[in-house]
């Protein structure tokens, strides 16, 4: 199509579509899905010329592909999956093995899949913890059960009286009186406390708490020992792979396999999708949103503008403030959305090896960590309140490779290390803040690699590229206010009803036809999909009359 | 253990596998497959067919009962015996097929391979030598039981092939589907490789003979490591089986020689293998009696595949009309972890099989912590396979 307008003059197509989507994030992906196959006209706009926000795979060494940010599946929902197609589409989750803490004294602490042969390994550590771990194993479970028919609701707004409202309410007071008062307290107490005080109640042995610790710091500015982290290690448990609940595993082809099916499966429903479109305005008339304008100046009109961006780059830096309630702006101001996190990708010409562990450990399959206390863990924190990034730092890698063919050719492989502590900006003494050079960056990953190589003699000569990721490129490549994984931390005054603000907790902005979808959104960040199917709901009960064909969106999985 | 009265003291006998899958089986879970003693599991059945869907596996089919079938009528005798028309089958290329007896019910399934003009074997889950050699009398040619004359492993899985090439089988990259051919695997010596298998994915079957069995083992493991080879059990082929949507003899259907109660013998038609039946091909075990049942409208009974609602695997569960009438069973269940769907095969009575619609219920009893949770799941019928990956008929393979 010839375009018959000067390229300085704003273009706009006659055009207009039923729904623009902001952001070709998996969460985007999954609402624009759900609203296509609905019947709506729907568009995707993506600032990048690729798609998948965070969850993204790029061949950035020859032969060997990345993922770039996410690294590993659990949390993406099956119904979504299945609602959505997604294995026809190409995606494939893979159940990984175990893993490691290495120890400073040369020894290790595995997790295996299976339950005696991890058993004994905690018995090696303590016996007292190996018997007390299925105690604990049961008490985070049960915790799981109440969280996770929650996660596919739309919150109730406590404030309102809408029969929704009002029975969403009560539903979640039911299961909250449904526990019983020795329940009901253990519950109000693990969604509050540190998890070191929660580990503290159950184990002894400083390496398996550090173990423990993982999932609860991950993607938090908040140090083990800071209170809501007992919640974070929910957050990251609740998930499964194939029923098997607290498992992880890998996406096939790495994270961006996610977006790329959902992208799939969206085109295959009629939908359109823009790379290459950032999006410079969202568009309010009249009191009510009409669509976007682009970095280059074309406005695209829609019925309704959906954001998959977070929140803070959405109402401050892609509207305008006067468009909006000065209140939602200030709360919108004050959500936490602080980066604790950064990333090294590494393309490696061979397997590392960790003398610590015995010949034919599947533990080089799973999850490898380097922090063996929580101590350590909680000073790595430390260095981000002071604005640097940790100089011991706490490390979840994995080599995806070991397991996913398609990765790497054989004998090559792809090292995965997510890293905190990473601070958004950084400071030196009482200096003020400053932004990332290339130079922090590459001293920041050298910390990493060091604490590998320490582990891992002979680990630098097999690396072939290292891409190193600190908040700053998250902010700049991704998006991600602050490099913020979640796009806002997860501590409990952020969750349920008050994610992202309260009183706009179901997925709609404060101007009419402006919705939200992303991980702002309840239930959170994390590969999961839910806040863009449960804000997919909320748009299509909005929609009246034009829409012929009726999804198909199933409901949660009962917890039996 | 020579002395053949001793058969007592070792009921089951031990696949020339043996030492390499006791040795890897570290739960010590076995179960009888037609006498043997094989692997359920090697520890891990998610890991497990997790490889079968992404890497490679190997899961040991000696067991499978072989016959060898030779002689100048040889196939004009399987024209008379099975369903399908073997005298059309080439030589090097593998059949699937069913044969019948005169009531035109099922015996078996199985797949023939013709290794010569005048050679076949039958390899099938039950024993059917008498029927075999009856059916033979007035054609010119022998038939003998090879069951443990030849030790066989299916490699199975997307990196199959780069499998099989590192063990230097590489020159089988033009090897179509349903074709066989030799080659020589280093160590192991030469064998027999065909590319078909039970898992509706890329994959191969390698059969050698029972004294190197071992080699052909050890060879593919060792060359099979960098591309995440992995040994299977039965419990993770199960469910690649299901999400293929392929039946077993004794599961999924009942063999027309075992049926006690007369009425659970199927035609055919009945357990979805209707596409096989060449009526056009000359006279065969069970012809008339099954263009009867086709004629008269008499078929009972339909084999489906489901797509239940829900993730509790729907085992044994009855099938229901709109929650009340009772139409039929499921006879095999999974939690599919490739397609993210419960899936199921069930026989269900006509002619629901086409009729049933939104209407039909699972009746599900999930056995948790002492009591049972009865669930009643929408079951919609859906095309079998459920899941088949293109990589399946790709020739050449992919490497992954």
């Amino acid at each position: 199509m010839k375009d018959t307008v000067a390229p300085s003059t704003p273009r706009a197509s006659n055009r207009i579509w039923d729904a623009i989507v902001v952001g070709a994030g998996h969460n985007g992906l999954v609402t624009a899905s759900y609203l296509a196959r609905s019947g709506l006209d729907v568009l995707v706009v993506e600032k990048n010329d690729w798609i998948g926000g965070a969850a993204v795979s790029r061949e950035l060494y020859p032969g060997i592909t990345y993922s770039n940010c996410s690294y590993v599946c659990s949390l993406f929902r099956p119904e979504i999956m299945r609602d959505l197609d997604l294995p026809a589409h190409g995606l494939q989750v893979l159940p990984y093995e175990g893993g490691a803490v290495f120890q400073r004294d040369g020894g290790y602490l595995a997790t295996y899949r299976d339950h005696e042969a991890n058993r004994r390994e905690i018995a090696r550590h303590s016996p007292r913890d190996a018997e007390n771990y299925d105690r604990y194993a049961r008490d985070l479970m049960r915790h799981c059960r109440f969280i996770r028919p929650l996660l596919m609701r739309t919150p109730p707004d406590p404030a309102s009286f809408k029969p929704r409202d009002l029975s969403e309410m009560a539903y979640l007071a039911r299961q909250f009186l449904a526990l019983g008062a020795d329940d009901a307290a253990d519950m109000v107490r693990f969604w509050t406390m540190s998890i070191s005080d929660y580990l503290d109640e159950y184990f002894e042995n400083d390496t398996l708490k550090a173990y423990m610790t993982v999932a609860a710091i991950t993607g938090t500015a908040l140090g083990p020992m800071s209170p809501g982290t007992a919640y974070v290690l929910l957050h990251h448990y609740m998930g499964d792979v194939d029923g098997n609940i607290g498992a992880w595993g890998y996406a096939r082809g790495g994270m961006g396999a996610v977006s790329q099916a959902l992208a799939a499966s969206f085109r295959a429903a009629g939908g359109t999708l823009r790379e290459n479109a950032p999006v410079a305005r969202i568009l309010v008339r009249s009191g009510r949103t009409e669509g976007v304008v682009l970095d280059d100046g074309e406005e695209i009109r829609a019925r309704r503008v959906i954001s998959n961006m977070d929140v803070k780059r959405t109402f401050l830096t892609c509207m305008d403030p006067s468009d909006l309630p000065e209140d939602f702006l200030g709360r919108v101001r004050s959500f936490k959305s602080r980066g604790s996190s950064g990333k090294l990708n590494i393309a490696l010409d061979g397997a590392p090896e960790f003398p610590a562990l015995p010949d034919g450990s599947p533990c080089l399959r799973g999850d490898l960590h380097f922090t063996d206390s929580i101590e350590r863990a909680e000073r790595a924190y430390d260095d981000w309140k002071a604005g640097r990034w940790s100089a011991d730092p706490f490390q979840d890698t994995m080599i995806p490779s070991m397991i996913d063919p398609t990765m790497a050719p054989p004998g090559k492989h792809f090292m995965s290390c997510f890293v905190q502590y990473c601070p958004p900006k950084l400071r030196n003494g009482s200096d003020g803040e400053r932004d990332w050079t290339d130079n922090d960056r590459d001293a920041f990953g050298k910390a990493v690699i060091d604490q590998i190589e320490d582990h891992a003699p002979g680990f630098k000569q097999r690396i072939l590229h290292v891409e190193v990721r600190t908040p700053r490129e998250l902010e700049a490549e991704v998006g991600l206010t602050d490099g913020n994984i979640f796009q806002g931390e997860l501590t409990f005054d952020q969750l349920l009803f008050n994610r992202p603000v309260p009183g706009y907790a179901q997925y709609r902005g404060p101007v009419p036809d402006l919705w939200m979808c992303g991980s702002s959104t309840h239930p959170g960040g994390g590969v999961m999909g839910a806040p863009g199917r449960n804000a997919a709901a909320e748009i299509l009960r909005s929609v009246r009359g034009g829409v012929g064909n009726r999804t198909e969106m199933r409901d949660a999985y009962p917890v039996l | 253990m020579n002395d053949l009265r001793h058969h007592f003291r070792t009921p089951l006998m031990r696949s020339p596998f043996h030492p390499r899958v006791a040795a890897a089986n570290v739960l010590n879970a076995w179960a009888p497959w037609a006498g043997v003693t094989t692997a359920l599991n090697f520890g891990d059945v998610a890991m497990e067919h997790s490889a079968i869907r992404n890497s490679a596996s190997l899961y040991d089919i000696s067991p499978m009962i072989k016959y060898a079938i030779e002689g100048p009528e040889a196939a004009a005798y399987l024209d008379r015996l099975t369903l399908r028309r073997a005298s059309g089958l080439p030589v090097g290329a593998v059949q699937y097929t069913a044969w019948c007896n005169d009531a035109g019910h099922v015996l078996d399934d199985g797949t023939l391979f013709r290794l010569g003009e005048d050679r076949f074997r039958l390899c099938c889950q039950e024993r059917h030598l008498p029927w075999l050699q009856d059916s033979a009398i007035g054609f010119d040619l022998s038939i003998r039981d090879e069951t443990e004359a030849i030790a066989g492993l299916s490699l199975q899985g997307p990196t199959s092939f780069a499998v099989l090439s590192a063990a230097g089988g590489a020159d089988l990259a033009g090897l179509k589907p349903f074709r066989l051919a030799e080659v020589h695997l280093g160590p192991a010596g030469p064998v027999m490789v065909s590319r078909t298998g039970f898992t509706g994915d890329l994959g191969y079957e390698i059969w050698t003979t029972p004294d190197r069995a071992l080699d052909l083992w050890d060879h593919l493991m060792a060359e099979g490591a960098p591309h995440r080879l992995r040994p299977v059990g039965t419990e993770a082929l199960n469910i690649a089986r299901i999400e293929a949507g392929f039946i077993i003899a004794n599961m999924d259907f009942v063999c027309a020689e075992q049926v006690l109660r007369p009425d659970r013998a199927r035609q055919p038609d009945e357990i979805g293998l209707g596409w096989m039946v060449d009526l056009d091909k000359g006279r065969f075990n069970g012809r008339n009696a099954i263009r009867a049942a086709r004629a008269g409208d008499t078929l009972r009974w339909a084999l489906v595949g489901l797509d239940i609602d829900g993730n509790v695997p729907a085992e044994g569960a009855e099938l229901y009309l709109d929650g009340k009438k009772a139409v039929g069973q499921v006879t095999a269940a999974a939690w599919s972890p490739t397609t993210k769907r419960n899936l199921a095969l069930a026989q269900i009575r006509r002619p629901w099989h086409r009729d049933a619609g939104d209407r039909l219920r699972a009746e599900i009893y999930a056995l948790r912590e002492l009591q049972y949770h009865k669930l009643m799941l929408p079951a919609r019928i859906v095309d079998r396979p459920f899941s088949s990956p293109k990589r399946r008929r790709a020739t050449p393979p992919g490497m992954f």
